[in-house]
């Protein structure tokens, strides 16, 4: 799909959400912009606490308030900024326009509902139909997301099914009121690897055929690899990177990145004697309450310069929108 | 069997507390008189005879006779049952009402003003001892307001063997202070316990899941968060009922109610060991009995446990 003739579904600009607690104001996301098109994977990567999830979470208005609060930007959906709605406007776009799928499919269904009453409460809620109509609604979507015999699962407890099944349940409960776009949360790192392989593979199916825009978070660049068409690489609360899927993992270019790929074990390395150990990225994740001065990866940076210490480099177009926040690649810098 | 723990012990306490033919016989009896008193209550014979007499007899449903009414010991009892059974089963009632929506509206919104006063009342509600509780509720509604009776049972309608106090103004005018007291330390107990569960459940992953749906706030904190709170809640409240029923006495002797907890008071003071006993042994049966119905309801409130 061509990137340029497709309209962004939804729009990110400078977002900043911050939390605000005794110790200090933590930026958790601090001046983050992206676009969703139909269609599209969008891979969100980072560490732990990097701000991915709480992005998400702006989106969906959900930023636990105290303590924590959008203080600036502006989240575009179909032209409206989500961020002007009032509490009954953004709860009809929730589930229904952008529905939502957290990493841990055991706790993220209600234990006490059938997996039948929760997937048909979105079509009653958003669609306006009956018991009867939203629970046939209800097994057509479990049929839908491949779980087997859907018309005797649809009454029964999360408990009852496997981690997968119930990952698919969860998807079949997002994906039930044909949302366009639908923010994956980690979905796939509490599951075996067999099992992720085979969530992706549903995911990219369901977004083919509803042409949704997919906003993928996770810490794993095999599933980056597998699933985006383009990736955006946060650190600290802010974008560092951004390119298409193929140009980011061939052309990388700033060095945190580069520390994420090369910390990606590579399979019979060390039975080849080739590494000794995994190659990781010195260091810890700075605190949010105290963020170095200048660039934000500095105390990390193995190509550390004495600039990137005092100021902060801006996000800056390379051409072909490939977009990267780093003095080594930041030519005629403002200073 | 855990009854047949309880029937031994108390039968063996009371082996020990005072001697009934002493009271039985009158103050002025000869000792003559005395023996002969004893032995038409059989109560000269070994220990053990006179246990395996009363259990045999206790199976048959035949509890003794009262040493002062010489009515039967569980038709006493029984006649009292409904008195105490309403006013507890009240009580509960407000316990559980206030106390899971008064936990609820202090878990929402934690730092309030309104949120505060409730957790400070509630402190009141589990210090306060019951016999004062229900004195400061005398003087304000009986004393000062003159708006409820200050004791009894008012009028009251009898439904076959039952006699309710339900069915008429004034009964239900009579059991509003008593059930206010006897629910005090519950609906202390549960509006904290509500409040715990709902800070825990509040914050679980899939309460995030209600409200990405475009769920109403009430939804999601009532049908979604609340009822997995309610499953330890009911649980404490099930298990309290049959406290409540077994031990009003100290509510019930402040407001004369003529429940059994103020029969067991006046048989405590008589030394009548057939209706001590008596007593004893249906608290023990309703509080199995209700943990036993707690039990189901926990699985049915629990979809994760199933009894086969």
């Amino acid at each position: 799909m061509d990137k340029n003739t497709l309209k962004p579904v939804l729009s990110i600009d400078n977002l900043k959400t911050h939390f605000f607690s005794r110790k200090g104001v933590a930026r958790a996301v601090d001046g983050v912009s992206f676009d969703l098109t139909p269609g599209e994977v969008t891979g969100i990567v980072g560490e732990s606490g990097c701000g991915k999830s709480v992005t998400a979470l702006s989106v969906m208005g959900l930023v636990p308030n105290p303590p924590g609060r959008v203080v600036d930007g502006k989240i575009l959906f179909h032209q409206k900024n989500l961020l002007d709605l009032n509490i009954k406007e953004l709860r009809k776009i929730r589930g229904a326009g952008i529905a939502m799928i957290f990493q841990e499919p055991m706790t993220s269904l209600n234990p006490v509902y059938t997996i039948g009453n929760q997937i048909s409460e979105m079509f009653r809620l958003h669609k306006g139909y009956n018991k009867k109509q939203a629970l046939d609604a209800a097994v057509d979507m479990l049929d839908r997301v491949q779980i087997p015999s859907p018309h005797k699962r649809v009454h029964e407890f999360p408990h009852q099914l496997s981690g997968g099944m119930r990952q698919r349940a969860m998807i079949a409960m997002a994906m039930s009121c044909d949302p366009e776009i639908l923010i994956a949360d980690e979905p796939t790192t509490a599951l075996d690897v067999t099992v992720q392989a085979q969530i992706l593979d549903l995911m990219h199916r369901l977004k083919d055929e509803f042409s949704t825009a997919i906003q993928l978070i996770t810490h794993d660049l095999g599933v980056i690899a597998e699933m985006a068409d383009q990736v955006v690489v946060m650190y600290a609360g802010q974008v560092v990177e951004q390119a298409g899927t193929r140009e980011l993992f061939q052309h990388t270019l700033h060095p945190y990145t580069r520390g994420l790929l090369a910390s990606i074990p590579v399979l019979g390395h060390r039975t080849r004697g080739m590494d000794e150990d995994l190659t990781e990225i010195k260091g810890m994740i700075p605190s949010l309450y105290d963020l170095p001065a200048g660039c934000r990866f500095s105390n990390r940076c193995p190509q550390v310069m004495d600039k990137c210490k005092t100021h902060l480099p801006e996000l800056t177009e390379m051409g072909g929108g490939h977009r990267v926040r780093c003095w080594l690649h930041t030519k005629g810098t403002t200073l | 069997m855990v009854l047949l723990a309880v029937s031994f012990i108390c039968f063996l306490i009371f082996r020990f507390t005072g001697d009934p033919v002493l009271m039985l016989a009158g103050k002025y009896a000869t000792q003559q008189e005395r023996e002969q008193v004893r032995i038409a209550y059989g109560l000269d014979r070994p220990f053990y005879v006179q246990y395996a007499n009363f259990l045999g007899n206790a199976l048959k449903g035949n509890f003794g006779k009262s040493y002062i009414s010489q009515v039967d010991a569980l038709d006493t009892i029984l006649e009292r049952f409904p008195a105490t059974f309403e006013l507890a089963l009240t009580a509960i009632f407000i316990s559980l009402a206030a106390g899971v929506l008064l936990g609820v509206v202090v878990s929402i919104k934690p730092g309030s003003l309104v949120s505060r006063a409730i957790m400070a009342g509630s402190l009141g509600g589990i210090s306060i001892p019951t016999f004062l509780m229900g004195i400061l509720w005398v003087m304000l509604f009986a004393v000062y307001l003159e708006w409820l009776p200050p004791f009894g049972r008012g009028e009251t309608v009898q439904i076959g063997p039952w006699r309710t106090g339900f069915l008429t103004l004034d009964g239900i005018k009579h059991i509003i202070m008593p059930a206010l007291t006897l629910s005090g330390y519950q609906l202390a107990v549960i509006l904290r316990l509500t409040r715990a569960g709902m800070r825990e459940v509040l914050s679980e992953e899939y309460i995030k899941t209600a409200w990405s749906k475009g769920l109403s706030p009430f939804t999601v904190i009532v049908k979604h968060a609340l009822r997995n709170v309610l499953i330890p809640v009911v649980t404490i409240a099930g298990l309290s009922f049959g406290e409540l029923i077994a031990f009003s006495i100290v509510t019930e002797s402040i407001f004369q109610w003529p429940g059994m907890g103020n029969l067991l008071l006046v048989s405590i003071f008589e030394t009548d060991h057939p209706v001590i006993v008596t007593y004893i042994m249906m608290a023990a049966f309703i509080i199995l009995a209700i943990n036993i119905l707690v039990d189901l309801l926990y699985a049915w409130l629990n979809p994760k446990i199933q009894y086969n």
